[in-house]
């Protein structure tokens, strides 16, 4: 594992920001870290890279702590917060100090304003007068500067308009498919869905779920329907499968399709419907962590609102 | 954002050969950077700037408006150093504040996670940048002095001794050292300021005042009062135990706020 997060425990006072939190990232994969706005997310990835000291636990990349790196902006891409820049220095300035303290060539410069879509006017420009979209790429380039094998970012799609968000995802995508690891953070389920492979979902500082995307999202199992719901019910208990009635008159079951339609078939009832349940668990987890989060009710609707 | 660049992408991405097996990032790297952080912002470069402009305006003036005795190559170079002193150390405390100010520092620590190394690469970085003003200080006297008893018919004095240069550039880097101190204790651009002008400022009168009131203050403040302790190093001669007073002082307004700052400095969380 590349990442390797470890009985993680950040508090402040006597609040846990960071609750004993474990999970790892692989290479080659993008692993999304979940959770609403205020969950732990930050904390962890501040820990992550050096910028804050855990109260128990550890967090290593590439199998050292973060600060023990000689040169880490060759090894790990960082980008926390596209808003954390001086604001009086232009755009290509800021890389340029970035480069010169990881010893790379000035071309490299050129090469990420290219690779990230900011032309040479708009790098002259002082930072502050750039907008969050801008900055986000800015950081972008910043944190591939040095070519790294490992990216960690928090949020980088805010700011971005849906072609932005669209570039990032395809810009991620092949930094993971070259064997990269990517570990990105973000509050909203959509968009996170769309490029994870991996997520691990973290509220109030406790990982609540982690695992394949696609596990997570069908981790329901199936749905099948007949005439006579109690006797389907039924038949599939005394097979030995877990089964809840839906509110609609259908079974969802842990057993899968071609169980559950054995069953079916062996106890003679005729099967209506028969498919792969929707994968409301992820996204009623997170909900009902986002809810019992929520101090302003009017929020709710970014949250799962802003699919990208 | 204008037009979003959607085929940036499809392009390979630029790859380096050959880096997997990094060095440590070298100190004078870090030097170089930290110069470049204090000229490359409108901020730091105006601060540089001002501080020529000041230079020239003080040895104008008094080449021209000033008595003949005030336009010797000494009298000059201490004149000039009253606004270094002044602007010096603000360039010091901006370099170690606009980190968190401007929170660059997220970047800054997230390229360097020794912070120690880092405040040391801004230590040496407004020393040198000390260095350089300190020439401009003598090349403007020395024109100063030069332009100014030629205008005047006069012998041009070039009566600044060594002794004198090198308790110059001490006083320098001890005003440069308490802003650094400060900066590095608060960490926040405009109280840092406040807190080293008030130190510059309001200090001596304050000492003043309390020396007035209060006769063992009058007698043993030097020993704590680091304003106090540096006046005496415009004057002819220092006694050893004046420079044993600016030891003192200097531990209490040096060396205390930076070890309390740089202790809480290395722990603190970057957000």
């Amino acid at each position: 594992m590349v990442i390797t997060i470890e009985s993680l425990t950040k508090r402040y006072g006597g609040f846990a920001a960071v609750d004993d939190a474990s999970f790892t990232a692989a290479p080659g994969r993008v692993t999304g870290f979940l959770g609403p706005n205020g969950a732990g997310k930050s904390t962890t990835l501040r820990i992550l890279v050096g910028l804050a000291e855990p109260t128990s636990g550890s967090a290593r990349v590439l199998g050292r702590r973060y600060g023990d790196l000689p040169n880490p902006g060759l090894e790990v891409g960082v980008l926390l917060d596209a808003s954390a820049q001086h604001g009086g220095r232009t755009g290509r300035e800021t890389l340029d100090l970035a480069r010169r303290t990881m010893g790379l060539p000035a071309a490299r410069v050129d090469a990420m304003l290219d690779l990230v879509g900011l032309t040479g006017a708009e790098s002259r420009r002082r930072v502050r007068d750039y907008s969050l979209g801008m900055r986000q790429r800015l950081g972008i380039a910043t944190a591939l500067l040095g070519d790294p094998r490992v990216l960690v970012l928090d949020e980088p799609a805010n700011g971005l308009d849906p072609a932005g968000i669209r570039w990032m995802r395809d810009l991620l995508r092949g930094f993971a498919d070259d064997g990269g690891t990517v570990l990105l953070s973000s509050h909203l389920l959509a968009e996170i869905e769309m490029i994870a492979d991996d997520i691990v979902m973290i509220g109030r500082g406790r990982i609540v779920a982690s695992g394949p995307t696609r596990d997570l999202l069908a981790g329901v199992g199936t749905l099948v329907r007949s005439d006579d719901a109690a006797a389907l019910g039924a038949a599939l208990s005394a097979a030995g499968f877990q089964v809840t009635p839906t509110a609609d008159g259908a079974v969802a079951t842990d057993a899968d399709l071609a169980a559950a339609g054995r069953v079916a078939f062996g106890a003679g009832l005729a099967v209506t419907e028969l498919r792969t349940a929707d994968g409301a668990g992820l996204e009623e987890m997170f909900l009902e962590l986002t809810a019992a989060d929520q101090r302003d009710p009017a929020s709710t609707v970014t949250t799962n609102g802003a699919a990208a | 954002m204008t037009a979003v660049d959607t085929t940036a992408s499809e392009r390979p991405a630029p790859t380096l050969a050959g880096n997997r097996r990094p060095a440590p990032v070298p100190m004078t790297r870090l030097v170089d950077v930290e110069v470049r952080k204090m000229l490359d912002t409108r901020a730091g470069a105006w601060l540089l700037v001002s501080i020529a402009l000041i230079a020239g305006a003080v040895v104008g003036a008094v080449a021209v408006w000033g008595r003949d005795d005030e336009v010797g190559f000494a009298s000059f170079t201490s004149m000039i150093g009253f606004p270094m002193q002044l602007v010096l150390p603000m360039v010091a405390v901006l370099a170690v504040t606009s980190e968190w100010n401007q929170r660059s520092a997220l970047t800054t620590f997230a390229l360097v996670p020794r912070r120690g190394r880092v405040v040391l690469a801004k230590g040496v970085a407004t020393v040198a940048v000390a260095v350089a003003a300190g020439v401009v200080q003598l090349a403007a006297a020395a024109l100063g002095t030069f332009a100014a008893s030629a205008f005047r018919g006069i012998d041009p004095a070039w009566d600044l001794t060594l002794e004198q240069a090198s308790r110059a550039a001490l006083l320098d880097v001890v005003a440069l050292a308490v802003g650094f101190g400060f900066a590095v204790l608060i960490r926040a651009s405009a109280p840092a300021l406040v807190a080293y002008l008030g130190f510059v400022l309001i200090l001596p009168s304050l000492s003043g005042m309390i020396a007035g009131l209060a006769p063992w203050w009058a007698e043993h403040g030097s020993w704590l009062d680091l304003s106090l302790a540096m006046s005496v190093l415009g004057a002819p001669a220092v006694t050893d135990e004046q420079w044993a007073q600016l030891g003192t002082a200097g531990l209490v307004w040096i060396g205390l706020p930076l070890a309390v700052g740089m202790r809480r400095l290395l722990r603190v969380e970057i957000r």
